[in-house]
């Protein structure tokens, strides 16, 4: 009996969301953790999963799937959860693995769960905490099939260094050709940015920086922080920043252990998607803003005068 | 060309969430339902093609028990031609998925949001997909019919891609890819008499059962900083919350 971890690799490194799903399948005890990656990986860096847990880690490094395509993934993930006998497949949710789980847990009946937040309760059959109505609420639910699969949300579990680097293991299989029905032309990232959906802590703007143009003091406390930089919806409906770093309700969600609100009144959309940080800091000329009701602090202030100030005191604190 | 919305029926996004008997129920009291907005991005696209493309037809379809036809009356006053309401709780995502593939073959396009507001699952278009055999893609920002192919922008963490498939396809919507529509007089007229079917749900085993809901803690009280001692903001990141 074996758990399956779909690992995914962004830049050439193992993303921590994956670290944090091994963690999670080792803490279920349900047997052997097999970590699975797909497409051109540094071996060095899939043979690192072991630290935080995997007994095996198979790897199919076929360049085809060097640009991912979810149907291919959801074949290769089935067929390995059928040899490796796993009952479970873990993975952390993100834009491939969330789509790829749902596809799974249909080729294999399986009970499916995504933004799941917390180890499941096995007193009273296998149920899980997933988050809901954007944060606002919880809920318990309880996978009924033999065989379960669960997207996790960040901070699901805590990737610890609990091991040995562990040996990679080629698999071969063979890709169906059909499965290749969407094709990708061009992918276009930021690159050496701190990805939003990770990010330890965040530093975001409002409308109240007034424009594109004094995003540099913004950036300035982000490196300084070695943070990474959101933004409120209207500040990207306006094209001040790319849509990729819209945070709330209806952009991304964010789990950082430190989020800075600069310059944003704190709708409660924008609210749903900063509400699982640990401490929120928000800064904002306007002592009624309803941000301040959802902060653990805060500072009254002109955001052109408080950021270098604190951008400063950060660097002198290093 | 027919295109299938699929719509969600959902609090607004304003609302306080709250649960009643023992964590069971949602408390709908004071509660205001709208479209998804998510799946109003979809269906403003899907109006949007419509316009564009003579001899197309949309259809929306709805998981839902009866107090959801105000929303859906509102999606054929934005544009759609007529709509499918299956008769049942929305419980769970391969429940709702199953009934929209019912529903969904003969469909070159079928549109929806990229997750509902309420459970937030984020993978009805994929399961819808699965279910069908067809491409599923999500969350779109740009979508694109140029003959049989349909060329997507989708997001990605730090960033996007660009995709191509070919029709028949599932697309899980986000904005920019349309802006919102608002229903006008003569829209809301003629949504009374549009056909709306009801149909009964097909058989479906329940793979999950949610127990029970549960609010988050409250919030402690905030601490507030003078602007003229930033520093001292630094100092209690460190000592006190511990997250520098
Ligand atoms: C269905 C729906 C979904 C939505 N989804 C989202 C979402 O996902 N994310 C989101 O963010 N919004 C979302 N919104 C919009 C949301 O309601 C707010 O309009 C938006 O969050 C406001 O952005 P803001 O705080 O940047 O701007 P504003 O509300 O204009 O606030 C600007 C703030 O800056 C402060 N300020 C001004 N100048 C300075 C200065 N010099 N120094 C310091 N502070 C200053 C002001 O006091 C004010 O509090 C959604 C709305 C709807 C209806």
């Amino acid at each position: 009996m074996s758990v399956l971890v779909f690992v995914e690799v962004g830049e050439g490194k193992i993303r921590k969301t994956s670290l944090e799903a091994i963690a999670y399948a080792n803490a279920l005890k349900a047997g052997d953790v097999v970590a699975v990656a797909l497409g051109s990986i540094e071996a060095a860096e899939l043979s690192s999963v072991g630290k935080y847990g995997a007994t095996k880690v198979l790897h199919v490094a076929d360049a085809r799937l060097d640009k991912p395509v979810i149907q291919v993934y959801a074949s290769v993930l089935t067929k390995a959860m059928q040899d490796e006998n796993a009952d479970i497949l873990v993975l952390a949710n993100s834009s491939l693995g969330t789509p790829v789980a749902a596809k799974v847990a249909i080729k294999t009946n399986a009970s499916f769960v995504s933004n799941v937040v917390d180890l499941p309760n096995a007193a009273n059959g296998f149920v899980v905490k997933r988050s809901i109505y954007t944060g606002k609420a919880f809920s318990f639910v309880e996978l009924k099939n033999q065989k379960k699969v669960l997207a996790l949300k960040k901070n699901a579990a805590e990737a610890k260094e609990i091991g040995n680097t562990i040996a990679v293991t080629p698999y071969a299989i063979a890709l169906n050709d059909a499965d290749f029905n969407t094709t990708t032309t061009a992918i276009e990232k930021a690159t050496g940015d701190i990805l939003l959906p990770e990010a330890e802590i965040v530093v975001s703007g409002g409308r109240g920086l007034k424009g594109p143009e004094h995003w540099g003091i913004l950036e300035d406390l982000a490196k300084a922080l070695h943070a990474g930089t959101g933004c409120s919806k209207p500040v990207s409906d306006l094209g001040w920043r790319p849509h990729h770093e819209h945070v709330g309700q209806t952009g991304v969600k964010v789990a950082p252990q430190l989020y800075i609100a600069v310059g944003i009144s704190g709708a409660i959309q924008h609210l749903a998607g900063v509400n699982s940080s640990k401490v929120i800091v928000v800064i904002n000329k306007d002592a009624d803003a309803p941000f301040f009701k959802a902060a653990d602090y805060g500072i009254v202030g002109d955001a052109f005068d408080i950021l270098p100030k604190l951008t400063a005191a950060v660097k002198a604190s290093h | 060309m027919k295109i299938l919305v699929c719509i969600s029926h959902v609090p607004d996004t304003t609302s306080k969430i709250n649960f009643t008997e023992n964590g069971t129920k949602f408390d709908t009291t004071g509660v205001q339902f709208i479209i998804g907005p998510y799946d109003d991005y979809a269906l403003a696209r899907a109006i949007e093609l419509k316009e564009a493309n003579a001899g197309t037809l949309v259809t929306v379809i709805n998981i839902g028990l009866a107090e959801t036809e105000s929303t859906i009356r509102k999606a054929l006053a934005i544009g759609a031609d007529d709509a499918i309401r299956v008769n049942a709780d929305p419980t769970d995502s391969f429940f709702v998925a199953s009934q929209i593939a019912e529903h969904a073959k003969g469909f070159d396009l079928i549109l929806m949001g990229r997750e509902s507001i309420d459970y937030n699952g984020g993978v009805v278009h994929a399961m819808v997909g699965e279910l069908l055999g067809i491409p599923s893609l999500s969350p779109v920002m740009k979508l694109e019919i140029d003959g049989s192919k349909v060329k997507m922008e989708r997001e990605i963490e730090g960033g996007h891609e660009n995709v191509e498939a070919n029709l028949p396809l599932v697309a899980g919507c986000q904005e920019p890819i349309a802006e919102w529509k608002i229903p006008n007089m003569r829209g809301i007229m003629s949504a009374r008499t549009k056909p709306l079917k009801v149909v009964e749900p097909k058989a479906v085993d329940k793979t999950v059962v949610v127990q029970k809901f549960e609010l988050p803690p409250a919030k402690g009280a905030i601490r507030m900083i003078s602007a003229d001692n930033v520093a001292e903001l630094v100092t209690l990141l460190k000592t006190e919350a511990k997250v520098l």
